[in-house]
């Protein structure tokens, strides 16, 4: 499937029901508790990153906290 | 209304000389009372910016003193400031690049039971803090004073803006939620900043706070403007105000002020 990750085209083989979850792990995020990501312009509960299914054509958006100033 | 001097038509010529400012954009600014909150690496730029601009009022927030690791990128401070209150050091550059202005000075931490008392009588506030806690707190309580604000947050090579027009915009809550949990946030002070990058956010936020006083432009409401400087990679990710947003939202959760903890991110230790 094709979906657009902050921006870009990606294209995923191989992998089958890619969760947020998944997803966020196959990008190596190294802490998750510090992005917040948008799923086709809303923002995904943190609690249902294991539910949530990223299907083709979605758009995907990892806004990263930043603290410093 | 302001009348403009001679001596002000020459030192603000650029800006009056601009169709989207004019002697009346300069006018509002010099009308204009602006608070900057963190005297650190955005708000150097942005107090720097604002001053010559001629902003008319101009507050500054800031409870530490300067140390020989903020001089890396922090350029209103100079090596003869060290130890110096950080709004001390940053009143006498603003007042020496323009003496105009009038400059508030705050040398305080802001939290939940000051922060409305500070922001109130301001037309805009910049946050130029370094703690996820404080950044939440100026959100929650321009929000709920309806004061525009604009957030910054910068980390290694990376930076983020987006500009707040409460009850009309995407506040940051309407994305971010909550703060981190304090353990996940890496080690601020380990992982660094490249001193430039303050500068290219800063100078965003100041030129967001101008446009906003004299209504030239676009503001950068809804969007988040995110730059990687590594590769130079500039980005604008579109944003909405969110009716499940628990600040100001349709059914918002939060009514009063949360007290966080403030030292999670601090880049100066
Ligand atoms: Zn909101």
């Amino acid at each position: 499937m094709e979906i657009r990750l902050n921006g870009e085209s990606r294209f995923i083989d191989k992998v089958t029901n890619l969760s947020v979850a998944g997803l966020l792990e196959m990008e190596q995020v190294a802490s998750p508790e510090m992005v917040a990501v948008q799923l086709n312009g809303e923002i995904v509960d943190r609690g249902t990153y294991q539910n949530t299914m990223i299907v083709d054509r979605n758009e995907v958006d990892f806004l990263y906290f930043m603290a410093g100033g | 209304m302001v009348q403009l001097t001679d001596t002000q038509l020459d030192r603000y010529s650029r800006h009056i000389i601009l169709q989207e400012v004019g002697p009346e954009g300069q006018e509002k600014l010099m009308n204009a009372r602006v608070l900057v909150i963190g005297a650190g690496g955005l708000g150097s730029p942005i107090a720097l910016y604002l001053a010559a601009a001629g902003v008319g009022c101009i507050g500054i927030v800031d409870a530490d003193v300067v140390e020989i690791s903020n001089l890396q990128r922090q350029v209103i401070h100079f090596s003869s400031d060290m130890q110096r209150p950080k709004v001390e050091s940053a009143a006498e550059k603003m007042r020496a690049i323009n003496p105009d202005i009038e400059v508030n000075t705050y040398k305080i931490y802001l939290n939940a039971s000051n922060i409305q008392e500070i922001i109130s009588g301001y037309d805009f506030v910049l946050d130029g803090t370094d703690n996820f806690a404080t950044k939440f707190l100026i959100n929650d309580a321009c929000v709920m004073a309806g004061l525009p604000f604009s957030h910054g947050g910068i980390l290694r090579f990376d930076g983020q803006t987006m500009t707040v027009l409460p009850g009309h915009s995407s506040c940051y809550r309407c994305s971010f939620r909550q703060p981190p949990p304090p353990d996940a946030v890496p080690s601020c002070s380990q992982a660094g900043v490249l001193g430039a990058i303050a500068g290219m956010l800063g100078t965003i936020q100041a030129a967001e706070a101008l446009k906003f006083i004299t209504g030239a432009g676009t503001l950068l409401t809804d969007t988040l403007l995110t730059f990687d400087a590594k590769n130079m990679h500039f980005r604008r990710v579109s944003l909405k105000k969110r009716s499940d947003c628990p600040l100001c939202g349709e059914n918002p959760t939060l009514h009063e002020l949360e007290e966080g903890d403030r030292a999670t991110c601090d880049l100066s230790a």
